[in-house]
């Protein structure tokens, strides 16, 4: 083992697939950032310039919290938009407050070939091995999928729940023993195991519940803290709430050829970073005859702003309600609940006028 | 008989609509002469005004740049008064780098914002990635307009020329001006934002009459800028402002300050000019965020003070 403590920033309930990928796949010991909180965002907010995107602040707060709590190599990505220039800015931000650590900057890379995925690693360990690493990675993309299956049929569910916490609780459980699974064969067998538990929660769910799809910009739409729990909102409210972002969607496999053709009536070239995802995803909720479609963002985010005249044109052909919600560090809670009921007061009252 | 005969002599002379704003001020020179050479009238939406600006504000989504809103005042300016709009798509220039995504964006932002006229874009696109560079991209253009391929290479060809001309007098102006005694200020911003007479030329005028000489970050060779780039940042992902940060790398040593000038919330922006005021410090900095609703009385005192501050230190360094 080296003296490596690597960290990543939080990106919702990742950290376990990576954990896994730390730990028995690059050999080093694997800082899980502390769960985002005000302090986290506030921290990143202070030491943030102005108005760059929210996601830039939290992976900021996360880097810091990390820090403190031990972690010595900090790992960043790159993707699209300006994301690719996120790490050079954090570096320089952490460096200047004088914390000590090193840096691994891993760009743009495809995540699913262990060859690539290698040679880029190896600058966190020179000494992992391209087998272990190949051992690992089929694991760890695998636990990313199962993640994302299980969440989506939570999502589905959990408004319906008759003993209220079920879903949350054998979430967490699900989460908390998947760390120290290493195998495929041994993860197959666990997730049939729990998505078998999740099947098994009684729910009372009416024949035509109201059904939502939720889209947007990356990074707010799968971490839930920063769409101040949106989903949950929702889906108290009785509603199936329907997402399709996720990392297994997004990273692993490549759908934008096919949201390209899905949309060309509206759109003619990609629009950069998730704008397309959104445009596809909200045209599929429209046509399905969903109630609803909620749009979430980071404030300022530029791909997704230019995507709302789109999302705006779907709304009026399909006659689907749309909601934008753009958050920043300062969103007030009560605007979002207030905006929350407005909406499903509507939606509702469609329903029933049909 | 006769009359289609007529026709088929005489197309109907069509007009094409350029946009006053964003890459205007890059490619003006290289649009023009390409539509001249070609024989096609075009028509220019005039500077940027209130007008202007109001309707750019009034079809724009609030949290879009102040550069994009005005794009979309000076589209509908235009509206009805050509038969098509040049609204041009970029994504990447491949190795170079890529450009801000509203670049992605800009010709579907356009269709999908004005879906209550009636009108038609002419549009070209480059991106590198995908084999689409600026020669095919104007060949298509011009095909699109009803000229030949041969015909449309050719006034392309003509027009990449002029540009390169009138691009090398400007830089040598200002090489001249490099030179002079006096305060010089290093002002680094796009070019639609700086060039533009509402927004950047205000500021522009000012400096002047406080007695500077304001030197610009987009005049600068291109190749050389991009190499120098790295001496402050090395990851940075878009073109256009990495040709800004190899002029400052450049011309930092022969100016007196600094000011980055930014429309309100300009994505790539956000983070280039934090990371600027975390490397240079040599020189003062100004960092001018700009949402156009800002009067000349608040500006000309922040200007103002930010040359006191350059006049001080120079005294400081003579004695
Ligand atoms: S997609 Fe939006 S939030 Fe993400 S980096 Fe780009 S601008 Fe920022
Ligand atoms: S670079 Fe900035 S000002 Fe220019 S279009 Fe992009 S966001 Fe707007």
């Amino acid at each position: 083992m080296t003296d490596v403590k690597a960290t990543f920033p939080h990106l919702g309930n990742y950290f376990v697939p990576l954990e896994v990928l730390f730990t028995a796949g690059i050999e080093v010991d694997y800082i899980v950032p502390p769960p985002i909180t005000n302090r986290t965002l506030e921290l990143g907010t202070r030491h943030s310039p102005d108005f760059v995107c929210t996601p830039f602040k939290y992976n900021l707060g996360n880097y810091i919290e990390s820090l403190e709590a031990g972690a010595n190599t900090l790992v960043q990505v790159g993707g699209a938009c300006r994301l690719d220039y996120y790490g050079e800015l954090h570096e320089q931000i952490l460096r200047d407050l004088g914390y000590d650590f090193r840096f691994v900057n891993i760009g743009s890379t495809k995540l699913t070939k262990p060859l690539t995925f290698y040679n880029i690693l190896k600058e966190i360990n020179p000494d992992m091995t391209l087998k272990n690493i190949a051992r690992v990675l089929p694991v760890v993309l695998k636990m990313i999928q199962y993640i994302d299956e299980a969440e989506d049929f939570i999502r589905k569910n959990i408004g319906f729940e008759r003993n209220p916490g079920e879903f949350d609780h054998t979430h967490q459980r699900f989460l908390l023993e998947m760390r120290s699974i290493r195998s495929k064969k041994e993860l197959y067998n666990y997730y049939i195991k729990y998505m078998n538990i999740f099947k098994s929660i009684e729910v009372d769910k009416p024949k035509k519940p109201l059904r939502v799809g939720v889209i947007g910009e990356y990074y707010t739409i799968m971490v839930p803290f920063s769409n101040h729990f949106i989903e949950k909102e929702l889906a108290t409210m009785g509603i199936v709430i329907d997402r399709w972002m996720n990392l297994t969607n997004s990273v692993i496999h490549d759908f934008r050829p096919e949201a390209k053709e899905h949309i060309k009536n509206y759109v003619t070239f990609d629009m950069g970073a998730t704008a397309m995802y959104t445009i596809d995803k909200a045209l599929q909720f429209a046509k399905k005859g969903y109630d609803g479609i909620i749009h979430v963002k980071s404030f300022g985010c530029t791909p997704e702003t230019d995507a709302i005249p789109v999302l705006q044109n779907i709304s009026s052909d399909y006659k689907i309600p749309i909601l934008y919600f753009s958050f920043d560090s300062q969103t007030s809670e009560i605007g979002i609940k207030t905006r929350l009921e407005a909406f499903y007061d509507m939606i509702i009252m469609r329903k029933e006028a049909v | 008989m006769f009359i289609m005969k007529a026709d088929r002599e005489k197309p109907a002379k069509v007009t094409v609509g350029i946009p006053k704003a964003l890459l205007y001020f890059k490619y003006f020179h290289l649009w023009e002469s390409f539509f001249q050479t070609l024989g096609i009238n075009y028509i220019v939406s005039p500077d940027t005004n209130k007008d202007i600006l109001n309707k750019g504000i009034n079809y724009a989504v609030d949290e879009a740049c102040l550069s994009s809103k005005i794009y979309l005042g000076h589209v509908a300016w235009l509206m009805g008064k050509c038969d098509y709009i040049l609204v041009p798509r970029i994504s990447s220039f491949g190795k170079a780098g890529k450009v801000c995504t509203k670049f992605y964006a800009i010709y579907d932002l356009v269709m999908s914002t004005f879906t209550d006229s009636d009108f038609k874009l002419i549009n070209y696109n480059i991106d590198s990635t995908n084999s689409e560079n600026e020669r095919k991209a104007f060949v298509k253009m011009g095909v699109a307009l009803g000229k030949s391929k041969s015909q449309s290479l050719y006034a392309y060809i003509i027009a990449k020329q002029t540009q390169k001309t009138q691009l090398n007098i400007i830089k040598n102006e200002q090489l001249k001006l490099l030179n002079k005694d006096g305060i010089k200020i290093l002002i680094i911003a796009h070019r639609y934002t700086v060039l533009d007479k509402y927004i950047g030329e205000p500021i522009v005028r000012l400096l002047k009459q406080m007695g500077t000489t304001p030197i610009f970050g987009h005049v600068v060779d291109t190749k050389e800028a991009l190499v120098r780039s790295e001496e402050i940042s090395k990851t940075l992902p878009w073109l256009f402002n990495k040709e800004l940060i190899g002029a400052l790398a450049l011309y930092k040593d022969k100016v007196d300050g600094i000011i980055l000038m930014t429309t309100f919330p300009c994505g790539p922006d956000s983070l280039v000019n934090e990371v600027v005021i975390r490397k240079i410090k040599d020189k003062p900095i100004l960092n001018l965020i700009l949402d156009g609703q800002e009067g000349t009385a608040g500006l000309e005192t922040r200007l103002e003070s930010f040359i006191d501050i350059i006049k001080f230190k120079r005294s400081d360094e003579i004695d």
